[in-house]
């Protein structure tokens, strides 16, 4: 049956920002489906609050709206672009949700909108767990025994029926935000209480706890002739416990018997018939008993997920895109399968011939508060992907991947932890247990005693041994001693030279040097879905230690792009973005374009983005591999943040070409010294700083800067460990406890500019010209991180006089940098003057939210001007002004960390962004408010206790405040500042000052806003259960005063005054 | 025990390995298997008798070996041919490992070899004869003596070696109406007999020389003919007796090696392919409903020349690359199908295939 021919016009809801849970995956998944409907006809209409993502480039949609996700938002979208359909899939939870409330609220039926892909029943059949269990029963799958709770009275009743440990799931929650596993009472009421209140339902799933059961996962497609075909299945090594975002998962399944997986296949494809999805992807979860083999149906989504994204990644089968053309009604048959160069249609299940591992990646250093055991809530914030022709050679190639110091499987034992603290990594697991259980076996633990701490199944854990016995032999080997075959049997299960080296206790360049001395050099083979039965020429490609190799370098002029590795917070998905820009300009100019990434939630590991694709770890050796096969004309690491930023330095050794900015300029912009030189020719002042090697030094330090100062570890990504430093003993415990200074890890100190704006400025460099790419102003004050901060664009009150003279300053500063590409410079200005923070020669942050603004893409501009075009050339020497104002925010992790403290500072702690647009910066914010989840109130109560530094503002605000009718309340100390006002204040206590309190009153919902600026460790401190049961009660919270009169000027815009144009139109 | 091993082809193309298993010369003809799961089936279906098994899957070994999930009681197939060796099983029904079963199978198996490699010389160049032998027992000159020993598998006739000798009753059938099934054995799988007498077979299996006239003796509801190994085209005797068997107006079921039978009984072409079908993951369509359905295939024969005959259709056809899978008479209950949807290994959404079979049984 051919694509349906009643519908023109449909619309695709996107996820919004990334946030734990709900990464890039769905841009890629978005971007596929949008380019599909498009291809095939179909007008289509796009909602994403996320600039970073590529679906939200205006050649993706025909009209695409960055605006919030919510409800309110799409009527109004839907009122004006009147779409046949809307696709909920694509998008996430956060899409399902959405779409959902849409068909709930009668707003989909009054505007003749049908939903496709998956309607209204199978969302809730799927979603809501007691109609899902009901499902089960009826098909004779098994669940977990359970019960719904409402209350807590419920959840008493139930526990007494299944009894601890439990698991516990609030339902529509994303990621499984809010769940866990109780072991004791006083676990099991808390995470009750808690998830009650998560839950938009206030309904929560207890279920008998399957810990240590295995998992496993199916990914089903299925179209409406009722075709259903497995795209792959996937098994966790981590068993049941521990949510699937945090396992570490491969594909296909290792350990089961061709009876077992017909069973889940079967199953599976009944789930799907059951819940209701029509067409498209769902993926199922199953648990096993390891001993009985008793299957257990954990959940299904009924859209593409995480885990299918995954799954195309590891097959070359682009789920997203075939679940797209299902939905509009052809049938998988009908359908193509692109990876085999249409040879094969898409309706067969691929086959693969090689193993891969995903790992997550996590960030629990920059939450020392919160507990970083994993349980069933996601804590991961990215992810990576290897591929080997065994599973030793996919797991090490991950590892490796992962950036986070380790080559392999180190041992990370601590001299003085015994058997007891390996038992307890092995059965309460952390990010690290694989390298924990790694370490049990080289303390001489059993198979046995192993497998009963952590319940990892025996096949895996004899991979783990092997690779530990092989670690032995080669530390009691001699470089020069190691032969050939014993050399190559070692590449072949995946050990790096860098691990080999550490093993050796020599260093990598020797281990590198060795191995190309006797030639042993890896071969590249193909992802084709299909194990080699049929010839492919798509260029989707992986390394290991083999015989043939299928990629065939040509001989054309042709540019390796290094991506970004995984997402972690300090660089996420907007260095994907550039990524792909850079690939795309690469291939408008008829240039072979290559790109090497690791992560697969990524569009740029979409096999169609370049000529190339390797899906290889960006360290150096797999890197020098594929140089040294390709021989590329140059490589590019401007774009890919700092993953390939930290390979200049060897690139240059080696001789291998960087296009763009050289990489001496890298080295002048990082290099403190050179850059105070470099900088003496220009207006620009710098915070004063000093240099600490010791513990004394930096007490030195600051006692010639006074308060307050910056410190922060000499090389540092997204401002880890950087603090504010307001009072001596503040000092003290960051030195202490924080800060591990050394001469090898000297301490910045730099004086804090109090009371700074803070600009962003990104600009592009041809070596000649430089045109102004745009300048954010940062709401918040210096002294947050930028990302963390909001920023508005253009700047909203800076005179256009300043600006000028900044915008001139910054051309001058780039030029003689050399730049040649990108810069980003990041400038602070008090009482007029100008102080630059710092210069980063390569692509920001803020690269894709300002293409969106001015609608011009500044990663592909400066692609092409890297490749030898000038800004003439491409006809650009003019800044592109604004035409409205638009807004970026922050979205964070808080609500998933326990006991964490949502203050802002200058370390980063946000995963993701929105995008607000509108007439006015009012308007802006209000929506980029909106658009990260949060909704300002009207009217009400607002709770007032700033700074002293900020009193000074405050009867300013506070005035405003209650003109747009808020009742003010504030602590003793804050009424003062108000006392000589016309404001009418409430007083109200501080929690050290009695009750009732502001903890009380927040409880008691007496409190609608919060505005709490705070300074100083102890003050911090005693603040904290303000900031944390507003986060827990859903109450806007604002940590800096220009945070408020942002509110202020929202409210004064008024949401009844918002306007909705898509991208195209402006 | 690990030991050197080598795989030699035809063609003179040698790789180096480790080997598993029995240590002898194997030698057969190399096809290519790409489902994931279900060695264990694989090595012991019967079809594979005169053949070395590929598998492309990476890892073979992982769950051991089991007793309730073989095809035959023995490895039928000549040698294995893996990427890695898995010789510490996984799966909670395990009872032995597969290296085990190989020495008490006395089949060789070499590991280690670039596997996918060696697919795409079979993909591009067809199957080729070959041999695996322990490089330290045996010479490259003897295994290529092997190897002309063996010869083409044209003309071969494998199924002495895989198929009964004297007819017996297999179990009693599991419903309450019954249906006497007269199953020609050439090599049946098991999970074929054990899906006919859930379904209510009385089965009786009979050896492959089984006359028209033998079975018209048991006066069966109706005539199943199973898989098998090797070439058709020699099987004129057992042809001849299908086209009498045709005349007993009793339904006829075949799969792969009978519905090749059949097909010769119609007066069909059978032709050899360049290197057949082996995996779990092809899509067959089904011509009178529109329906695809993801199969399980062994086969490296395929039947053609279709299209005049106005007394049989195509009812089945690869969509992979548009073979035919399966026909049916116009008239008479007779319809025979390619791949094996009896699975084991692979999907079992085909089953439904059989329903056919009981209803045209009860009619």
């Amino acid at each position: 049956m051919p694509k349906r021919e009643d519908i023109k016009t449909i619309l695709i809801v996107g996820s919004g920002p990334i946030v734990i849970g709900q990464a890039c995956e769905f841009d890629y998944s978005g971007t596929q489906a949008c380019k599909a409907l498009r291809d095939n006809g179909y007008r289509v209409v796009l909602v994403n609050s996320n600039p970073a993502t590529i679906m939200t480039d205006p050649e993706i949609a025909d009209a695409t709206y960055i605006e919030p996700v919510d409800w309110q938002t799409l009527e109004k979208i839907i009122e004006k672009e009147k779409p046949d359909a809307i696709l909920p899939t694509m998008g996430g939870q956060t899409g399902l949700n959405v779409s959902l409330e849409l068909a709930k609220r009668g707003i989909l039926e009054k505007h003749s909108v049908e939903m496709i892909g998956a309607n209204r029943e199978a969302i809730d059949n799927a979603e809501d767990r007691e109609k899902f269990d009901k499902c089960m029963k009826d098909l004779g799958l098994e669940t977990p025994r359970s019960g719904f709770a409402h209350s807590m009275e419920d959840a008493w009743k139930i526990h007494k029926d299944i009894g601890l440990p439990c698991v516990i799931r609030p339902s529509f929650t994303l990621g499984g935000t809010g769940g866990g596993i109780a072991y004791n009472l006083k676990e099991f009421e808390e995470i009750c209480m808690n998830g009650l209140k998560l839950s938009p339902t206030k309904e929560l799933l207890i279920d008998e706890s399957l810990v240590g059961w295995k998992e496993f996962e199916m990914e089903v497609v299925r179209d409406k002739n009722d075709n259903c075909i497995i795209v792959c299945s996937i098994e966790n090594i981590d068993p049941m416990g521990v949510h699937t975002g945090d396992s570490i998962t491969v594909a296909p399944a290792q350990t089961l018997t061709d009876k077992e997986y017909q069973e889940m296949r079967e199953a599976s494809f009944k789930v799907l018939r059951r819940i209701g999805v029509e067409t498209g992807g769902s993926n199922v979860q199953f648990a096993q008993d390891p001993k009985t083999g008793r299957l257990v149906v954990i959940e299904m989504n009924p859209r593409v997920s995480r885990s299918s994204a995954l799954a195309s990644k590891a097959t070359g089968f682009p789920i997203a895109k075939v679940a797209a053309l299902l939905a509009v009604g052809y049938t998988l048959d009908e359908l193509k399968n692109d990876i085999t160069d249409g040879k094969t249609p898409a309706s067969f299940e691929p086959t693969i011939d090689y193993v891969v591992t995903k790992i997550p990646r996590f960030n629990f250093e920059k939450f020392p508060e919160t507990d970083s055991r994993l349980t069933t809530q996601m804590k991961s914030v990215g992810e990576v992907m290897a591929i080997g022709r065994n599973f030793q050679e996919s797991f090490q190639k991950a590892i490796r991947s992962m950036e986070n110091g380790l080559n392999g499987l180190s041992s990370i034992l601590k001299e003085n932890e015994g058997n007891g603290a390996i038992k307890l990594e092995l059965s309460t697991p952390g990010e690290k247990r694989l390298w924990y259980i790694a370490d049990a076996f080289r303390r001489g633990w059993s198979m046995d005693e192993v497998f009963v701490s952590c319940k990892v199944d025996s096949w895996f854990l004899h991979q783990i041994k092997d690779i530990v016995e092989d670690e032995k032999i080669i530390a009691n080997s001699n470089l020069e001693q190691i032969e050939t075959d014993t050399l190559k049997s070692y590449k072949k299960k995946g050990f790096s030279d860098a691990r080999i080296a550490d093993l050796l206790k020599i260093n990598e360049q020797s281990v590198r040097e060795y191995r190309y001395k006797l030639n042993i050099h890896p071969v590249f083979k193909r992802v084709d879905s299909c194990a080699a039965e049929f010839d492919s020429t798509t260029n989707y490609l992986y390394s290991t230690y083999e015989e043939f190799n299928e990629s065939e370098a040509s001989s054309n002029k042709k540019i390796i792009v290094l991506g970004s590795g995984p997402n972690r917070i300090g660089q996420g998905i907007e260095f994907d973005y550039c990524c792909v820009q850079a690939a795309l300009a690469f291939r408008e100019e008829n240039i072979e374009t290559i790109m090497i990434n690791s992560n697969p939630e990524t569009v740029s590991t979409d096999f169609d983005v370049s000529d190339k694709l390797y899906f290889e770890p960006i360290v150096a050796e797999d890197v020098f591999e594929i140089i040294r096969h390709e021989n590329p004309h140059g490589v590019v690491v401007q774009f890919g943040g700092q993953t390939p930023l930290k390979l200049t330095e060897e690139f240059e050794k080696n001789g291998i070409k960087i296009l763009g900015t050289p990489p001496s300029s890298i080295d002048t912009a990082e290099n403190r010294e050179k850059f105070k030189t470099f900088l003496s020719d220009f207006n620009f002042l710098q915070p004063e700083n000093r240099i600490a090697q010791t513990i004394e030094d930096a007490k030195k330090a600051v006692e010639e800067l006074s308060y307050p100062v910056i410190v922060r570890p000499s090389y540092v990504l997204g401002g880890r460990a950087m603090e504010l430093i307001y009072t001596d003993s503040d000092l003290s415990n960051y030195l202490t406890n924080v800060a591990n200074i050394s001469a090898e890890n000297p301490l910045l100190v730099e004086k804090f500019l109090d009371d700074a704006v803070e600009l962003d400025i990104d600009v592009i460099c041809d070596g000649e010209k430089t045109l102004i790419g745009g300048v954010l102003q940062h709401i918040e004050e210096a002294g947050i991180h930028s990302g963390d901060s909001s920023c508005s664009f253009p700047p909203y009150s800076v005179g256009d006089t300043q600006l000028h003279a900044l915008k001139k300053e910054i051309k001058a500063v780039a030029k003689k940098l050399n730049v040649i590409g990108l810069m980003n410079a990041q400038v602070a200005i008090k009482d007029d003057k100008f102080y630059m923070i710092e210069v980063n020669p390569r692509a920001s942050r803020t690269i894709p939210f300002l293409s969106k603004c001015i609608g011009n893409s500044l990663a592909k501009i400066a692609s092409k001007v890297i490749i030898g075009k000038s800004l003439e050339d491409l006809g650009l020497d003019a800044e592109i002004m604004p035409t409205n104002y638009a807004v970026k925010a922050p979205v964070f992790p808080f609500n998933k960390f326990r006991k964490v403290d949502p203050i802002l500072g200058p370390e980063m702690k946000s995963t993701g962004e929105v995008m607000g647009r509108g007439d006015c910066f009012g308007e802006a914010f209000g929506k980029a408010i909106k658009g990260a989840g949060e909704d300002i109130p009207n009217q009400g109560s607002v709770f007032v206790s700033v700074k002293d530094n900020d009193k000074k503002y405050l009867p300013d605000l506070c005035f405003k405040l209650q003109r747009l009718g808020f009742q003010i309340f504030a602590t003793k100390g804050t009424a003062k500042a108000l006392k000589d006002t016309d404001v009418k204040v409430k007083i109200i206590n501080k929690v050290l000052e009695g009750r009732p309190h502001i903890v009380d009153a927040i409880l008691n919902e007496e409190i609608d806003m919060i505005i709490n600026t705070t300074e100083g460790r102890q003050s911090i401190k005693d603040s904290f259960s303000i900031r944390r049961s507003a986060l827990e009660h859903n109450i806007f919270l604002t940590t800096t005063i220009s945070g408020g009169f942002a509110i202020v000027e929202s409210l004064e815009k008024g949401v009844e005054n918002w306007g909705y144009k898509p991208l195209q139109s402006s | 025990m690990k030991f050197a091993a080598k795989l030699l082809l035809e063609n003179g193309i040698s790789f180096e390995g480790i080997g598993f298993g029995f240590k002898k010369i194997g030698v057969g003809e190399v096809v290519f298997n790409t489902a994931i799961t279900g060695y264990q089936e694989i090595l012991t279906d019967p079809s594979y008798d005169g053949q070395i098994i590929t598998f492309t899957y990476p890892h073979i070994g992982n769950t051991g070996i089991n007793f309730e999930d073989n095809e035959s009681k023995k490895i039928s197939a000549r040698g294995l041919i893996v990427k890695n060796f898995c010789d510490f099983p996984s799966n909670y029904r395990s009872k032995m490992s597969l290296e085990k079963f190989l020495l008490e199978q006395k089949v060789i198996c070499i590991s280690d070899i670039d596997t996918r490699h060696l697919t795409r010389i079979l993909r591009d160049e067809g199957c080729k004869i070959g041999a695996i032998y322990p490089s330290k027992y045996f010479t490259d000159e003897e295994a290529d003596s092997e190897i002309k020993k063996f010869g083409s598998m044209d003309g071969k006739n494998f199924i002495e070696n895989v198929a009964v000798s004297k007819s017996y009753a297999y179990g009693a059938p599991e419903t309450k109406k019954k249906f006497k099934i007269a199953a020609v054995d050439f090599g049946i799988k098991e999970n074929i007999l054990r899906i006919l007498k859930q379904m209510g077979g009385d089965v009786t299996v009979m050896p492959p020389t089984t006359t028209a006239e033998e079975i018209a003796a048991l006066k069966p509801d109706g005539i199943f003919l199973s898989n098998g190994p090797g070439d058709p085209k020699v099987l004129t005797k057992a042809v001849y007796e299908v086209k009498q068997m045709m005349k007993l107006e009793v339904p006829i079921f075949g799969i792969c090696l009978g519905h090749q039978i059949m097909s010769l009984a119609y007066g069909l072409k059978i032709e050899k392919m360049t290197f057949g079908h082996h995996g779990a993951n092809h899509p067959v369509h089904d011509l009178k409903n529109n329906l695809v359905f993801i199969t399980s295939q062994n086969h490296n024969f395929a039947v053609a020349g279709v299209d005049d005959r106005e007394d049989i259709a195509i009812t089945h056809k690869s969509l992979f690359d548009g073979s035919i899978q399966g026909i049916e008479h116009n008239e008479k209950p007779f319809y025979s199908i390619q791949c094996h949807p009896e699975a084991s290994p692979g999907p079992k959404e085909f089953e439904v295939l059989f329903e056919r079979f009981f209803e045209d049984m009860n009619a």
